[in-house]
């Protein structure tokens, strides 16, 4: 449990957001070219990590917007938070 | 030569103020080598490393384990144990381990506890009652034994329930698997524990693995904090670690480790003799020996490490737990925890070969693997030992995420994950 500035509302408690795994997997831009591991890659596996990572999160009982945020999943302690589109900060 | 625990030992040693009991296991240091590493000390580690010496007389082998043994989620579970999944392939895998649960402690020389106390999951909704009547055929096709229970007999079977009609969530029905119940989790994972080392077996506590070293597409070993252990077989069994061991490997795993909590009450007289489980309302409790009411809550939806979770999914079970058993409201809770839980899209487990020669992963159990420990252990053991898995876990390899053959037991298992 844990605090989170929503880049629209501000400070709200974690309870009001969604989470919505790692970030930045992008949509496959040919998807009808894909092998079946391509696939499994792009759907099913994921880094999940222990430490820094990037994830999506939502807005759910809020503003409903989506955003993307760097937290590091062994402490919860979230490094940054930036809106969609926008270049993830480097790390 | 292991000591066999009987009632005969039991008045030897009290004659000597139990001072000189023999230790369980030993503590050795780690050898260079060996023929097979099961990294991660838990019940599912300990068991696959007694099915190896056992079975398949691979007794040169080590488990490695970060911490002490059993101190995960072996030691972090609400020891649920049943069968009574939907799908084929899971009912057979659990199943396997339900039998094995039933002669375990004599197998072991070791009181795991096992107690067949019955499992009663509630339906509370049309929708509910629907689906647990379906599993509970597939279950007898199964072979599984299961029956469906009206709301009176419901209440005959766990007088405690309130099965009125106008409660936010009546019960309408549930399921009961007679054979299903509980075991004593810590006592699993020193059973295989005394019962491993017995055969050979070297438990090394307090040994992170820092890194897996490949030549080529093979395993030829692994780094440990104390030092590089040589061995062509590796077999993975880290629960909510698992994802970190194979990003070692540069392997990606369809995980993801999120906190699952858990909560016990102070210790009150036999009130509650069954477990009796809610998937809608996600709240399920039992009785503990020493007289606590033990409480599973829910995961948070975040990936995690921290052993903590979210006060509002407690919050939420408790309102569940209370309205469902009104008798409970002046309990007081004396301990809450939290567990990493390794989860699969399809909510079932992963047995399975890699594509590095040598590397083994068995992982993916999320809410629910105390249940299958023994199985779990034999039928890895067995996909280590002959590098090809069992017909029983064939169906829970990671190659299903490339096939699309998913075991989709998520809210199928009469529990929500």
């Amino acid at each position: 449990m844990f605090l989170i500035n929503c880049p629209y509302c501000g400070e709200r408690d974690q309870q009001e957001f969604k989470a919505g795994g790692e970030a930045h997997i992008e949509r496959p831009k040919q998807p009808t070219e894909l092998s079946d591991d391509e696939w499994a890659e792009y759907l099913f596996m994921r880094k999940n990590i222990k430490g820094v990572q990037f994830e999506r999160w939502n807005h759910a009982h809020g503003c409903r917007k989506w955003f993307n945020m760097v937290r590091d999943t062994s402490s919860d302690e979230i490094k940054a938070i930036y809106k969609m589109g926008e270049k993830p900060p480097s790390q | 030569m292991r000591n066999k625990y009987s009632v005969f030992s039991l008045i030897k040693n009290a004659l000597s103020y139990h001072e000189n009991w023999q230790r369980a296991w030993k503590d050795p240091a780690p050898k260079k080598e060996y023929d097979a590493v099961i990294v991660g000390g838990g019940g599912h580690g300990l068991a696959t490393a007694y099915y190896l010496a056992k079975k398949h007389n691979m007794n040169n082998i080590a488990v490695v384990e970060k911490g002490w043994i059993g101190g995960g989620n072996t030691g972090r579970n609400t020891t649920i144990i049943r069968s009574n999944y939907l799908w084929d392939a899971s009912a057979g895998l659990y199943d396997h381990a339900l039998k094995i649960w039933e002669g375990l402690s004599q197998e072991l020389n070791y009181n795991v506890m096992f107690s067949q106390r019955g499992v009663m999951n509630l339906a509370h909704n049309l929708q509910d009652v629907r689906d647990l009547k379906r599993r509970t055929h597939a279950n007898r096709l199964n072979g599984i034994d299961a029956v469906y229970l009206s709301t009176e007999e419901v209440k005959k079977f766990c007088p405690i329930i309130n099965t009125s009609p106008d409660i936010r969530y009546p019960v309408l029905g549930g399921t009961l698997q007679r054979r299903a119940g509980t075991a004593r989790h810590d006592a699993v994972a020193w059973g295989y524990a005394r019962g491993a080392d017995a055969m050979g077996v070297d438990i090394i506590q307090n040994c992170e693995v820092k890194g897996i070293k490949r030549n080529g597409d093979s395993v030829e070993g692994i780094e440990t904090t104390k030092g590089f252990i040589k061995t062509k077989k590796v077999g993975v069994v880290a629960a909510g670690h698992s994802s970190v061991i194979a990003n070692m490997a540069g392997l990606r795993l369809p995980l993801e480790s999120k906190p699952l909590q858990a909560l016990v009450s102070e210790p009150v007289k036999p009130i509650i003799d069954t477990v009796v489980m809610s998937n809608a309302v996600h709240a399920y409790v039992s009785q503990s020996d020493k007289g606590e009411l033990v409480i599973g809550a829910g995961t948070d939806d975040y990936v995690s490490y921290t052993q903590k979770g979210s006060h509002q999914i407690v919050e939420g079970t408790l309102n569940a737990i209370l309205e469902l058993y009104p008798i409970f409201s002046r309990m007081r809770m004396l301990r809450q925890w939290g567990g990493i839980v390794d989860i699969c899209p399809d909510a079932s487990p992963i047995l399975s070969k890699t594509s590095i020669k040598g590397l083994y992963f068995n992982c993916g159990w999320g809410t629910g693997g105390f249940k299958a420990t023994p199985g779990s252990g034999d039928l890895f053991a067995h996909t280590i030992a002959n590098d090809e898995p069992h017909k029983l876990n064939a169906a829970f390899n990671l190659n299903r995420f490339v096939s699309g053959d998913l075991v989709d037991e998520h809210g199928a298992a009469a529990v929500a994950h």
